[in-house]
This record gives structure tokens, C-alpha cells and sequence, in this order.
């Protein structure tokens, strides 16, 4: 059982199911009050670089900019959602799972 | 120290948009999920309206209790009026019976609980003397939960009317479905931390779709999108990882060796789908003493049909949006459910009528 901080929600999860290993500190994917993978910042970094590297291989084979309506009947006035304040927020958070931090 | 991902920052959604149009299809193409958890982020940040004209995006059978059979629930429901107290998680207990709901069986004094996770229901056992029923619905994302706790020696008072079911094989029964038109599969995020993303491989070898695992957050979503369509693209068909902070190719070994030691396969029914073999789980035989049908005599009322007119069937098999529906927001709302995607937190008919279903199509 470890105790768990959820964007200032202290409350436990088991460890049965997780095959990590884990200390004070560590992030923790958690369902169902049981933690099932332990979360790496580095890994977190590495998918931002990830959906950079598509983006960019995507646009180095086509250097035309996409014309803002080109076959997107949807994209009038459409913008990306904007940003939260993730600051706050451990990586991978969202779902029906939360993400908390062992403590 | 806390890190700072920035999973919606706009500037990497409009890359990954514009990626997403440099990949656009001429031909209708349809994508679907089968996560409640990915439609409450593709319909709360608005995402369908970033995807070219071509591109479909719909859920399928990702709403746990929305598949779940009429028949487990009167199970339930049956259970509790014999005396048992009931724990379930809090989105079951509306979902339409037979004859009634969980929550309406409450109403007529039975016994029945909302628990965050198994493990409040093995604590209610241990303070009374009194029969305490888990009814274990979900996929493979709470399956292991349940194994580890009866693995934990539970009081001899506790049991479990087992409802889990496994995605992958729901995944491939719908594409044998008549006007299915799948073209690729985002495939769920959670469940493959347990499953890993080997686990769709099965169908690879008949019907020749992308098929990607995706996060959920808006920027991994998108991500995932930009990947099938790339597969598409490039005329190839495979599983592809585009969540590997959270999945691996095998999975969560410990959580996967839970499941083995407790369940094993079977062939379970889905509500809105039917009977698919391998496509749920029993108590193996040395757990059949925590199995709850066989501690209850059970009547059941006879299996109502689906209301006429209800179109979750369709919706459940990503053959209809929830617009499509004539009782969508007319007859049929969160407050007055008439079928179960309506009723789920995760079911795609709840999610659209809070956050507004699709901005054009």
C-alpha cells in the first residue's frame, strides 16, 4: 500500500498489481485505487519529442502549408484546445485512471 | 519538484493538425475507439472538429456498464433483494435492468453500495457478518483488481458476481459485424497497460487495419490519429504504440499474472452485441467458492428486449452516432435514461449530451 498525492488528494493504492519498483517520489498510474505502472518524467519528455518528430517528418514531405480549409469542412475559427495548467498536473493524467504521486 | 507536461499546448496541436491534414484521405475513412475515457476527451476538447471531412471518429463498446447485460444486472439486483449487501461502481447502479435499475432495487430497501474500488467492498465484508457481493463489472483495467483481492484471503462472507470482459476480442467481433466499415482502430490506453499491445495482433492476419494505441490527453489523441492515418497513407497495417509512457508491447506482467491465476477465459455476452467467445472471464474452479451466482437461488425475470426505437445497439457497434438516435435529448436524457449509453459516465449518449456531440458531419 502506498500513499498517494492526486493534485493535493492525499489517499492510498495497493501494489499488487504493479510490477514495478517504486520509492517516496515516484509517479504512479492509478486505477480503481490500485497503481499499475509507474511513470517516468523522462518517458514524458520523450513523447512530447515524439509528436514533434511526427509533426516535423510530416511537414519536411510537404513544404506547401495545408491551405486552412483544404478538405476541412470543420476547421473554421478552429483552434487546438487551449492549453491548461498542467503545471500541477502529473504526466499522463486523465482517463478514468488517475495519476498520483507515492509517497 | 512536479514536471511540467504540456499534453494541450496549442502550438503542438496545431502541428499535429496540420500533420493530420497532410494526411487526409480522398475516401471516407472510419476510425473508432472503444474507451469512454478517449470520447470524453475527443468530445470535451472538441477534437472531431480538427479532423479532415473524411475522417470518422466514433465509439464502440468502450463504455463498461453500457455492456453490460441486462441479465447481470436483474443478477444483482436479484442478489441484493435476497438479502446480500451489494457494491458496485457508482455509474452501474442506474443502468436499466430487466425491470428496473440498481439504484430503483435501492429505493425498495435492498441493500446496495457505490464503491471507488474492490477493495471497499472486501472492507465492508470485514465489518460485518453479513453476505457482501462485489458485482466485478469492467475490462481488463479492473480485472486484475479483483483477482489480487480474492488472492488476499477475503473474509468467507465476501463474493463476486463476475461481469469483467476483454476488449480485444469485442474489437474483432465488430469488424466481422454487417456495415461495420472499420478502417482502423485507436486503441484503448489504460487496458493496454495491462494487456499490452501485442494483444491486437489476433486480427491482423484477416482484416488488414491500422490499429493504434492512444493517451488521452488531447495532444495524444491527435498523435494516435496522425499515426493510423500515416499507416493508412503508406499502405500498411499494424499494431503501433502511440502511448509508450503508459503501455508496453506485453503489458503489465504482475497485473496480467493476477488474472491467470483467478479467471479464466469464457464466452460472455455484451449488451447491444451479444454472445462473443473468449470475450469474458470465469472463476477458475478453486475460486468457485467466492462466485456469488452459486451462493444465491436466483429468479430472473424474463430478459426484456430493447426499448424500441433506442439506438444504443447501434451506438455501442459504432454503426451510429448518438444523434443518429430519435430519443437522443428528446425522450432520452441523463435525467430520464431510456438506454444505457445515456446512463454511463462513459457511454458515448451521456458524454455528447453534456459536451455537445460533433461540431459539423
Amino acid at each position: 500500500m502506498a500513499v498517494v498525492d492526486y493534485n493535493g488528494v492525499r489517499t492510498t493504492a495497493r501494489l499488487d498489481a504493479l510490477p514495478d519498483r517504486i520509492s517516496p517520489g515516484d509517479y504512479v498510474l492509478v486505477h480503481t485505487g490500485f497503481a499499475i505502472r509507474r511513470l517516468s518524467p523522462e518517458d514524458g519528455e520523450e513523447t512530447l519529442r515524439l509528436f514533434d518528430e511526427l509533426a516535423a517528418s510530416l511537414a519536411a514531405e510537404s513544404p506547401a502549408k495545408p491551405a486552412q480549409n483544404a478538405g476541412d469542412a470543420r476547421s473554421a475559427g478552429g483552434e487546438p484546445p487551449n492549453s491548461r495548467d498542467q503545471a500541477a498536473t502529473p504526466p499522463a493524467s486523465g482517463g478514468s485512471s488517475t495519476s498520483g504521486r507515492a509517497g | 519538484m512536479t514536471p511540467s507536461f504540456q499534453y494541450s499546448d496549442p502550438k503542438r496541436g496545431r502541428d499535429l493538425r496540420d500533420a493530420i491534414r497532410i494526411l487526409a484521405p480522398p475516401e471516407t475513412f472510419k476510425i473508432v475507439h472503444v474507451c469512454g475515457t478517449h470520447e470524453m476527451a475527443i468530445t470535451r476538447n472538441g477534437l472531431r472538429r480538427f479532423l479532415p471531412e473524411t475522417v470518422d471518429l466514433l465509439e464502440g463498446p468502450g463504455c463498461p456498464v453500457c455492456v453490460t447485460p441486462a441479465a447481470d444486472i436483474d443478477t444483482a439486483i436479484a442478489i441484493a433483494h435476497a438479502g446480500a449487501t451489494l457494491c458496485t461502481f457508482g455509474d452501474m447502479i442506474r443502468v436499466p435492468g430487466s425491470e428496473c435499475s440498481l439504484d430503483q432495487a435501492r429505493s425498495d430497501g435492498c441493500d446496495i453500495r457505490t464503491v471507488l474500488s474492490v477493495a471497499d467492498a472486501v472492507e465492508a465484508a470485514r465489518t460485518t457478518d453479513e453476505e457482501v457481493v462485489f458485482f466485478a463489472v469492467g475490462f481488463e483495467t479492473t480485472t486484475p483488481m479483483t483477482a489480487a483481492i480474492l488472492l488476499d484471503d477475503p473474509p468467507s462472507n465476501f463474493s463476486v458476481l463476475v461481469s469483467h470482459k476483454q476488449v480485444p476480442q469485442a474489437m474483432a467481433a465488430l469488424l466481422d459485424l454487417p456495415d461495420s466499415r472499420i478502417a482502423a482502430y485507436l486503441a484503448p490506453g489504460h487496458v493496454s497497460t495491462i494487456i499490452g499491445t501485442r494483444s491486437y495482433e489476433s486480427w491482423l492476419t484477416t482484416h488488414r487495419i491500422p490499429t493504434v494505441v492512444g493517451g488521452f490527453e488531447p495532444l495524444d489523441i491527435l498523435y494516435a490519429i496522425a499515426l493510423i492515418l500515416r499507416q493508412h497513407r503508406d499502405g500498411t497495417a499494424k499494431v503501433e504504440n502511440g502511448y509508450p509512457r503508459a503501455v508496453a508491447t506485453d503489458g503489465n506482467p504482475a497485473a496480467l499474472m493476477l488474472i491467470e491465476e483467478v479467471f479464466e477465459t469464457a464466452e460472455v455476452a455484451w449488451r447491444g452485441i451479444g454472445r462473443i467467445p473468449g470475450s469474458g472471464y470465469r472463476l477458475r474452479s478453486r475460486f468457485e467458492h467466492f462466485d456469488a451466482r452459486g451462493r444465491f437461488t436466483i429468479a430472473l425475470p424474463e430478459e426484456r428486449a430493447d426499448v424500441p426505437g433506442c439506438r444504443c445497439p447501434d451506438v455501442l457497434t459504432a454503426r451510429a452516432v448518438p444523434t443518429d438516435c430519435p430519443l437522443f435529448s428528446a425522450r432520452c436524457t441523463p435525467l430520464t435514461p431510456v438506454g444505457p449509453c445515456m446512463v454511463g459516465t462513459e457511454g458515448a449518449c451521456s458524454i455528447w449530451f453534456r459536451y455537445g456531440g460533433r461540431e459539423s458531419l
